[in-house]
């Protein structure tokens, strides 16, 4: 592993477009954040009747980065291959708006920022609990101020399409289509697991010290690399480490020789690890991760999913992949199913794929046509020209 | 759900597209809520909402057509009418249509009961299992017909439950349905002349149409 991360860049201090709302926002827990700051990028232009806007809902590590060079690592946004002039979210049509979630380490206010009553002293793990409908309330805020009374579609991956589930049934008449992609009404118990493991690594790391980290200026690299570690093993397929790594022990390696990275997938593995703890806050790891753990979209609607969704006129296209486990076809059928109980308008696609939860970020034709032509079916629907 | 390469329902939209559209759109008031099941690419769903206005959705088994209608901008969700339908609340839709794939589904009887449940009103096509030349194919040869219509073996023909115009007359007797409208149609789909006579449609119709309500 790499021992050399210690101390790493502070994603906060780089400038990230932001608005700032200095009323505040009351979370579900009860507590109110004295002052909410959004950070968010946009692509494309408004138009004059402000019905094209679209919100692109980032998953647990990902940002408002979407569709351009990211400022920190200098990687193309996590999904230029999906948004952008011509694409199937085509940026020359449609005006595309991503916030940083509330929790986040990309500008939006979270455990890394600094505390309202002591601008010296950052929030660390003080941070209060948030919920995906506060990371969605806040987002409401922000599209709020961009002028924009209702959203022409909403849509998002993984704990992204959370967030969709979470606007259609808080903001229905603020949500035209929603597109919820590789996800669930709920965290699973198998999946709150995986990520307890991640947390338990970041809270064994001498260096996470409580949560007071960033007072010694190091960072529980290790801890929150093999939280990634764990993380990306569940975002992929047993068939897709196979065709990438097989059994293939790395150049020179030898089984029974020292203790050290053997087969090439510990050394995959290993990087993304190491990679991810340069770009992202432990302390907002464990915030955003508590936030996915807590969702269950039909606890919240007396048990039933289908209340959620009661009456809705919103436009529904639920899109999973054969190969994923994290969030399986079954989970995006019975969301599918509680619409049909209420009546409402939805498709539904399995997408073939080997590549697992990720797959929603890669290159996959049948699910990029698939999106395409229903936001340009919404988009009659809705009189776009 | 998914077996290796699922057999597709005889379609009666795969002979003459138009023509046999036409035949159940012609049953569908303008402007209202339409459930097509097996709505396969959703062809009938895209003419429903250009030239009805009707707010028509679809339901299909097979992914790669369900793919291909979203892709089309279509409200398509891959489902399979012997388990999905029963997750709609009652009167959901105007119509419910069942287009040739009565014959292929587990539970047919089961099938309509929901259609009339969530839909004030089915429209059910199939192909005629009593057409002249399917019983000629038997009485003559003592073998399992082999028609246009009918042209995969008894063992891999997804086709499980045919019936004829005569059964399916006498299934809405008995489960209280009312026949709102009928009509027995050729292989190409052309309305038949002999419609106004059941036995006859029963001989000579490759296809047959209805429209049912729930009798009061």
């Amino acid at each position: 592993m790499d021992d050399g991360v210690k101390q790493v860049p502070n994603p906060q201090a780089i400038a990230h477009q932001h608005v700032v709302f200095e009323d505040g926002l009351t979370l579900d827990s009860g507590v109110t954040l004295p002052r909410l700051v959004v950070a968010y990028r946009t692509y494309g232009r408004l138009d004059a009747a402000r019905g094209n806007a679209i919100l692109v809902c980032h998953a647990l590590t990902g940002d408002q980065y979407v569709a351009e060079q990211h400022p920190l690592t200098g990687k193309p946004g996590w999904w230029e291959m999906l948004v952008g002039p011509g694409k199937p979210v085509d940026t020359e049509r449609y005006f595309v708006i991503s916030a940083n979630v509330l929790g986040g380490c990309m500008g939006s206010s979270g455990p890394r920022s600094p505390r309202d009553d002591d601008e010296t002293q950052l929030w660390g793990t003080d941070f209060p609990a948030v919920t995906i409908r506060d990371m969605v309330r806040a987002q409401a805020r922000l599209i709020t101020h961009l002028g924009i009374a209702r959203l022409f579609a909403v849509i998002g991956g993984s704990m992204g399409g959370m967030q969709v589930l979470e606007w259609a049934a808080t903001y229905p008449e603020r949500v035209f289509a929603a597109i919820p992609i590789a996800t669930a009404a709920y965290h699973s118990a198998q999946n709150i697991a995986f990520n307890e493991v991640g947390r338990q690594a970041i809270f064994a790391d001498p260096d996470w010290e409580g949560g007071r980290y960033w007072q010694s200026g190091r960072v529980p690299a290790r801890g929150l690399a093999v939280a990634r570690m764990v993380a990306h093993i569940t975002y992929l397929s047993e068939q897709a480490l196979t065709r990438k790594f097989g059994r293939r022990l790395r150049a020179g390696a030898s089984v029974l020789g020292p203790y050290s990275d053997v087969f090439e997938v510990e050394s995959y593995l290993q990087h993304q690890g190491s990679s991810f703890v340069r770009r992202f806050d432990a302390n907002a790891y464990l915030a955003i991760t508590r936030a996915m753990d807590y969702f269950d979209l039909a606890a919240d609607h007396g048990g039933d999913l289908a209340q959620a969704f009661a009456a809705t006129k919103t436009r529904f296209c639920l899109v999973s992949f054969s190969s994923d486990w994290l969030f399986p076809t079954s989970e995006s059928r019975a969301i599918v199913r509680a619409l049909n109980r209420a009546a409402a308008n939805v498709s539904f696609v399995e997408i073939e794929t080997d590549k697992g939860h990720d797959a929603f970020l890669l290159d996959e034709p049948d699910f990029h046509r698939t999106l395409r032509g229903f936001l340009d079916g919404c988009a009659q629907h809705a009189g776009l020209s | 759900m998914t077996t290796a390469e699922p057999l597709a329902p005889v379609r009666l939209l795969a002979k003459n597209l138009r023509v046999d559209l036409e035949l159940i759109a012609g049953m569908i008031a303008p402007r209202t809520r339409v459930l097509d099941i097996g709505c396969g690419e959703g062809a009938l769903i895209a003419h429903l909402f250009h030239t009805k206005a009707c707010d028509a959705r679809g339901i299909e088994i097979d992914m790669k057509l369900v793919t291909q209608a979203v892709a089309h901008g279509l409200p398509v969700m891959q489902g399979d009418a012997d388990s999905d339908l029963a997750h709609y609340p009652d009167g959901a839709f105007d119509y419910v249509v069942l287009s040739r794939a009565l014959q292929a589904v587990g539970r047919p009887r089961e099938v309509l009961r929901q259609m009339l449940r969530i839909g004030a009103r089915a429209v059910v096509s199939f192909p005629n299992f009593g057409h002249w030349r399917v019983r000629w194919q038997l009485l003559a040869r003592g073998r399992m017909p082999m028609t246009s219509t009918w042209d995969r073996m008894w063992y891999e023909t997804p086709n499980i439950h045919p019936c004829t115009i005569r059964d399916f007359f006498e299934l809405c007797h008995r489960e209280g349905y009312a026949v709102e409208r009928w009509l027995a149609a050729d292989d190409s789909g052309r309305r038949a002349p002999w419609r106004r006579a059941p036995w006859l449609a029963n001989l000579f119709g490759e296809q047959a149409v209805f429209l049912l309500g729930v009798q009061r």
